[in-house]
């Protein structure tokens, strides 16, 4: 095998236009990555002003977030704990205006308005936090860090039915808790709030992030908007314990614009009468999804992808064209591994073009934008790795791929043809806004197309309401689900294509 | 003797066609075998399907005594010459050869003595596809010599070469041979084989029509006859007649004997006192006897049918 694979590597490398489509792919991926960098930039102003856009806030854990809610608490040093009594949640969404100049706002609560009780590092947008809250249609929910979401009782509150929230905390650990009497008690969930300072704040919070609609457009793709919603929550029973004796309330908008005349954008209230609050936020507590990933850099990977197909089908099938196929089987009478290699070289080689290119374009790319004013979603190391090394990844097995049906038809165009309709046109169908979303999705399930799922950065939450379309970057498969239909479909091509020159005479 | 090509019983059909009927044949290390027939024959067929290419429908074809397919570097048991277009035209005929050689374990010094003795050393970095004919078939031939193998087969070798490139052939062929290989070359054309086949596997339709040493098939299409130029006719044809040849009157002077050999003419001749002013005996060309072996298999085959 080795002697195979060298003598297919010497076969590559000495055909001068494969190796410089290989080259052109990689330089394809770089200068359109850099190209879509420097051509883009971001201006804000405040008022007539031209200022620094303001950068998103980064959570504990290095995500970015929205962190963006009416915060009414007071100072806990040490252990305590806090309860509350949701009784109605209420809240209003404003609409487009119907008559210019006059405000369009109906009443209700989006289903993922939140109000209840949280333990929170500090008043600092992005600070390390806790919460129990009611929502408006997921039932009641133990978040915490922005990514974190456990479920607890289904329902939501009601004056007939209303939902005791608990919150403990004993040095990082928070305990939430649920109850429908205020005796019973249930744990929802348990969060280590890692270095959580002895003086924490702690209190009840509302939030009510956009209320986000998808509407089709005429061509059959869609649009999403969102609009400005606020929630009231009725807490009443509230009771703190750990907190100094006759501690004051903090009223906190978090997060908040401020407007150019000094006054909060939005701001959120709280009425109190006794023990009875009525808080009222906008905004939300969870990660932030609406700015740019670090895979847009790769627009330059479909381009590529079209070379690298051309190379990978050239690779085999100007053997047959030349008749030289009977050379190189006479060297290696068995076949199927004459396959194998010509596969392992030409994904390697790809791999490797693709590795160069994408290690350089997602760093250098996000460099450039954060100098021209946009950023970047931050991620984790491992996934920065997973989409450098995953894009270069699909360029490799779209390679054997097309090298596949290269020596199934044995005829380059028809080859050709069938991996760009495979790779290339679900792929853009799926992304282009002009196919129903669901239709989008189910090509990116069932075409060899669903492999570019490897290059999505940030996942879908379930707890954020978002356009998560594929042309949003979303895919509906998971990143590795998605590659390995790709890979299914490059086995399939190769052992079927190993069969056919194993059965047929050369 | 030492195992070469062998090949028994192939059959093979195309559709409707048949291309191998029974073939069966060997070859014998040493010598230039010549493998003769038309067009259609089945000539590359056989060659084919020894060398793994194609599967016979019926029979076996081994190589050094082992299918091809089972060869672990095959180059080394087998060189072969098929098509000498079989070529990447952007790439160097040097990186040609050095992809082949990767592929048996060998290295760039091996493919550059291989060039030498071809003699596409000079021109062994330019681009194969713009090589002439000639040189490809070099190029072919050097391929083919990459894993110094112990048997070279060459479809039609001779195809599209110029005068001069068809004397290197057959030189080459030669040494090759008297280096103790064997070496079966594919022809349609006998002429191209004279002085350099020792041997010859004849066939047409899929099948082995005769297989002879080239010297035995000449002396057998030659039929011993003798031609005779003497003023006095009668009286040789008398003491000719009497030793029991066949004699016919050629044109003039001349006759025609068969059935005594020449050195027996001259014998009784000179016995009788009969004048003569030439003997000699005929000589077959190559390619007559082949024609006469071709015509023969025709009429066979159509009486059969």
């Amino acid at each position: 095998m080795t002697r195979l694979l060298r003598a297919e590597w010497t076969k590559l490398r000495t055909v001068r236009g494969w190796v410089a489509g290989l080259v052109a792919s990689s330089l394809l991926i770089v200068g359109l990555g850099l190209l879509f960098a420097t051509a883009s930039n971001s201006s804000c102003s405040q008022g007539p002003i031209e200022v620094p856009c303001p950068w998103p806030t980064l959570g504990p854990n290095g995500v970015a977030v929205d962190d963006r809610f009416y915060f009414v608490s007071q100072e806990l040093n040490g252990n305590g704990f806090i309860t509350a009594r949701v009784t109605s949640m209420s809240g209003q969404i404003r609409l487009p205006d119907e008559t210019p100049g006059v405000r369009n706002v109906v009443s209700g609560v989006v289903p993922w308005a939140k109000a209840g009780v949280m333990v929170k590092e500090s008043a600092e947008p992005g600070a390390a936090y806790a919460a129990v809250m009611v929502t408006g249609a997921h039932g009641v929910r133990m978040q915490h860090d922005f990514t974190e979401d456990v479920a607890g009782g289904p329902e939501g509150a009601s004056a007939g039915a209303p939902r005791w929230l608990r919150l403990t905390r004993a040095a990082d650990t928070i305990i939430g808790e649920e109850s429908r009497d205020g005796r019973t008690w249930t744990r929802i969930g348990t969060a280590r709030l890692e270095g959580l300072p002895a003086k924490v704040r702690i209190g009840l919070f509302a939030a009510s992030p956009g209320d986000v609609r998808v509407t089709r457009n005429p061509l059959g793709g869609s649009a999403a908007a969102s609009r400005f919603t606020e929630v009231t929550a009725v807490m009443d029973q509230v009771g703190v314990r750990g907190v100094a004796p006759g501690g004051t309330w903090r009223r906190d908008d978090i997060g908040a614009d401020v407007n150019p005349d000094g006054n909060v954008h939005h701001p959120g209230t709280h009425i109190r009468h006794g023990g009875t609050f009525a808080v009222t936020g906008t905004g939300d507590i969870a990660p932030n999804t609406h700015e740019g990933t670090i895979e847009r850099a790769l627009t330059g990977t479909l381009v590529a992808l079209i070379v690298v197909i051309v190379v990978a089908v050239l690779f085999v099938t100007a053997e047959y064209r030349r008749g030289l196929i009977r050379t190189t089987l006479l060297a290696s009478p068995r076949r199927g591994r004459v396959l194998v290699a010509k596969a392992a070289v030409v994904g390697a080689a790809t791999f490797v073009a693709g590795l160069a290119a994408t290690a350089v374009t997602i760093p250098v790319a996000r460099g450039i934008l954060r100098g021209n004013g946009i950023f970047t979603l931050p991620v984790s190391t491992l996934t920065e790795v997973r989409v450098i090394a995953g894009v270069a990844a699909l360029l490799a097995v779209a390679a054997v791929l097309a090298l596949a049906l290269g020596a199934l038809f044995r005829r380059s165009s028809m080859a050709v043809i069938v991996a760009i309709l495979a790779l290339v046109v679900p792929y853009v169908l799926a992304t282009a806004s002009i196919l129903p979303d669901e239709a989008s999705r189910w090509l990116l399930r069932l075409t060899p197309a669903a492999g570019f799922a490897i290059q999505q950065s940030i996942p879908e939450y379930a707890q954020v309401i978002s356009h998560y379309a594929p042309a949003s970057g979303y895919y509906p498969l998971p990143p590795w689900g998605g590659f390995a239909v790709l890979c299914a479909y490059a086995a399939l091509a190769l052992g079927l294509a190993v069969q056919r020159l194993n059965r047929r005479d050369a | 003797m030492e195992a070469t090509i062998e090949v028994s019983g192939l059959r093979k059909r195309f559709g409707g066609t048949t291309a191998l009927d029974g073939m069966t044949f060997s070859v014998l290390p040493g010598q230039v075998t010549g493998f003769v027939g038309p067009n259609g024959a089945g000539k590359s067929t056989t060659m084919r399907v020894v060398l793994g290419l194609d599967a016979p429908d019926e029979g076996r074809a081994l190589v050094g005594g082992r299918p091809y397919r089972s060869l672990r570097r095959p180059l080394s048991h087998v060189g072969a010459l098929l098509d000498a277009a079989a070529l990447q035209p952007s790439r160097t005929a040097r990186n040609h050869l050095l992809w082949l050689a990767h592929s048996q374990g060998l290295g760039a010094r091996r493919v550059d003595e291989v060039l030498e003795q071809v003699g596409l050393a000079t021109a062994a970095r330019r681009r194969a596809g713009g090589y002439s004919l000639g040189m490809r078939q070099r190029l072919g031939i050097a391929a083919a010599l990459l894993g110094d193998p112990p048997v070279l087969m060459l479809d039609e070798p001779f195809n599209g070469l110029d005068p001069e490139g068809i004397v290197w052939i057959r030189g080459f062929l030669r040494s090759l041979a008297a280096e103790g290989r064997a070496v079966l070359v594919s022809s349609h054309l006998m002429s191209e084989l004279q002085d350099t086949a020792g041997h010859l596997v004849v066939v047409g339709r899929g099948r082995v029509v005769a297989d002879v040493g080239v010297d035995e098939l000449i002396t057998s299409a030659s039929r011993d006859r003798v031609t005779l130029r003497t003023g006095a006719r009668s009286a040789a044809m008398s003491a000719l007649a009497r030793a029991g040849a066949t004699v016919a009157a050629g044109e003039r002077d001349a006759l025609v004997v068969s059935g005594l050999p020449a050195g027996e003419i001259v014998r009784l001749l000179g016995a009788e006192s009969v004048p003569f002013s030439e003997v000699s005996a005929h000589r077959a060309t190559l390619e007559e006897a082949y024609l006469d072996l071709t015509r023969d298999a025709v009429e066979f085959r159509g009486a059969a049918r």
